[in-house]
């Protein structure tokens, strides 16, 4: 998950979205080509972009809304899942996820951003900056096994502080109330650095004569961070938290490993998507799957309309 | 923490405390995000009954090292060494799809005309925010109607579309090429075809190197798609055959004491292994990606 894992993936884009004003009108230029050239250099992307992105969510809509022999079955997919004595408890505990992940992934990314940054050795800062990227080297399933190693009290590398917390045992780490806690750490531990690199790069594009200027009228750096830095990483800020948001809805690799992992303390369907995978997999209900699937998408896809939109990310300037 | 300069920020947090407070966080986090790697690293060395008696920093040895070694790599008969070829097949075979297809689409977005192509400029941004995982049990519900699941092609294909880099190259063809080249090539008797592979393509190698780091990284710690798409174990890439790993480690489930047992360093050394390509290939490139950044930073 974090799939996408924001560990590197916008990184560059942080030199290239703040040009992206300039190139996505439509280009004006001389050389402007209007060729039989551009057809075929997009056509292979676009039916890509047409079977692994249209065709899709288009047969997750026609699944969602037919029942098992094909007929129209109007919303009785979505009743029964949203009916599913499975469906609220999952939605609780992903949205509890969230919102201990997004909390912790602002106040963190942002905090450690802003001191690394006023950091004035250069290895050090450049050293920070590493160690807080590395983790992002290891995602998805490998990531949890690295978690599950160290919730362990008997291997853990910190099992001083799990048993000085009270806990002897795995079990006893992995209780149900823990695990959004524990989600959103892995996720942190994983993403953070990537985002932390992000909030770096755009902090140098705040250009020096600004700052200098603060500096000259008697701001000192907890001033400027607060009341320049931090106002012009705002648009940084909404974007981690939506792309954030929009992955974390998705989640499964954590907690379908820990269920594993667990001997099922850990329900299998203690996420939407498990739900939606329990659906197409055990019970070969592909209907009810997609159901969930189309909830989530939606979900996904309101999320990048109102930052698209309101974002103003790809506005032109 | 001394590196505060403080001469040049005048920073309030100036005094002895303010920059302790201040180390002690970037401590803090250095350990948080160091520690579990550290571990792991010396866990492999260990044996079973070491991992959890001997001090967790501590080094093992070589001789458990290398019987850890061979109990990952004879793992149900070699289990491992086919799910990291699975897994370069995957990775790679998707990377060079992704590359053949997206220079071009960028390239010719950025730079020509052509009928739909507001619409599928918007259609890229769009697909691009939506997570990977949105959309894999569409996929596979489609793919199941045309009978690839199981097929190498049914992983393949869906990561080869990658919105993101088609937007990279993008942003770099509308903002770093400068037409006048390209026109005149053009006036040099280039059609519109040598145009990109003789001037457009060899300018843009860096991005071509960067859409390739991000692909392969995306497509080599892919979970859920090949969880999905690939019932059999002999199909599956090294992260999803960490799950088998997983099901066979007494420690955390009990009921999978047999012959084939994997120990907890074994398990350990299989997460390594599993990460090690991409361990490398950030490695390399972490400079070059933070330089590539800050770079862009300064420009304007």
């Amino acid at each position: 998950m974090t799939l996408a894992p924001p560990s590197g993936r916008p990184a560059v884009d942080a030199s290239g979205r703040r040009r992206s004003g300039r190139g996505s009108g439509r280009p004006a230029g001389r050389a402007f080509a209007r060729s039989p050239i551009g057809y075929l250099f997009v056509s292979p992307y676009a039916l890509l972009a047409v079977v692994f992105g249209i065709v899709p969510s288009l047969y997750a809509v026609v699944l969602a809304f037919t029942n098992a022999d094909g007929g129209f079955a109007g919303f009785d997919n979505f009743t029964k899942v949203v009916g599913d004595f499975r469906f609220w408890p999952a939605v609780f505990h992903v949205t509890t996820y969230l919102l201990i992940w997004l909390l912790g992934l602002v106040l963190f990314v942002v905090g450690l951003a802003l001191v690394v940054h006023a950091v004035g050795v250069r290895w050090v800062s450049t050293t920070l900056r590493f160690v807080y990227y590395l983790p992002g080297a290891l995602a998805g399933a490998s990531s949890v096994l690295l978690w599950l190693f160290v919730l362990d009290p008997t291997a853990s590398p910190v099992s001083g502080l799990l048993t000085a917390m009270g806990f002897e045992s795995f079990v006893q780490v992995i209780q149900p109330g823990h695990l959004p806690a524990i989600f959103a750490i892995i996720a942190f531990w994983t993403g953070a650095g990537g985002w932390i690199l992000i909030m770096y790069g755009a902090l140098n594009n705040i250009s020096t004569e600004v700052i200098e200027a603060a500096r000259i009228d008697g701001a000192n750096a907890v001033q400027i961070a607060l009341r320049i830095q931090l106002p012009m990483l705002r648009k940084w800020v909404a974007y981690m938290g939506v792309m954030s948001l929009a992955a974390g809805t998705q989640l499964f690799v954590e907690p379908q490993l820990l269920s594993q992992a667990s001997n099922a303390v850990v329900p299998n369907d203690y996420s939407l998507n498990q739900l939606a995978y329990q659906y197409a997999f055990q019970q070969n209900d592909f209907n009810g799957a997609a159901a969930i699937s189309l909830i989530l998408l939606v979900v996904a896809l309101l999320l990048s309309w109102v930052f698209v939109t309101r974002g103003g990310l790809f506005e032109k300037e | 923490m001394a590196a505060l300069s403080a001469e040049r920020r005048r920073p309030s947090l100036s005094g002895w405390s303010g920059r302790s407070i201040i180390g002690v966080l970037l401590v803090v986090f250095v350990l948080f995000f160091a520690v579990p790697i550290v571990w792991l690293l010396l866990a492999v060395t260990k044996s079973s009954k070491t991992l959890v008696v001997a001090d967790p920093f501590s080094l093992g040895s070589w001789s458990d090292f290398v019987a850890n070694w061979h109990q990952l790599f004879d793992f149900q008969d070699g289990a491992v060494t086919t799910w990291i070829g699975n897994s370069a097949l995957y990775a790679i075979g998707a990377l060079v799809i992704t590359l053949l297809v997206s220079i071009p689409a960028g390239y010719a977005l950025a730079l020509t005309e052509f009928r739909l192509r507001q619409a599928l400029l918007v259609l890229t941004l769009v697909v691009m925010l939506i997570p990977n995982t949105a959309l894999v049990l569409p996929i596979f519900l489609e793919l199941n109607g045309v009978g690839l699941i199981g097929s190498p092609l049914s992983v393949i294909l869906p990561m080869s579309f990658f919105p993101f880099g088609v937007y990279l190259t993008y942003i770099y063809f509308s903002t770093s090429i400068p037409r006048d080249i390209l026109a005149a090539a053009r006036i040099d008797g280039c059609n519109g075809f040598q145009v990109f592979t003789r001037v457009a393509l060899p300018l843009a190698a860096p991005i071509v190197a960067l859409v390739a780091f991000f692909s392969f990284v995306q497509n080599w710690n892919n979970f859920f798609l090949p969880f999905v798409m690939l019932p059999s174990s002999d199909g599956y890439p090294i992260q999803v055959g960490l799950t088998s790993l997983l099901a066979s480690t007494p420690a955390f489930n009990p009921s999978s004491a047999g012959s084939d047992s994997v120990q907890l360093p074994t398990l350990a050394l299989g997460t390594i292994v599993s990460i090690l390509p991409v361990l490398v290939v950030f490695l390399f490139s972490q400079r070059f990606l933070v330089a590539g950044m800050t770079a862009g930073g300064t420009k304007e």
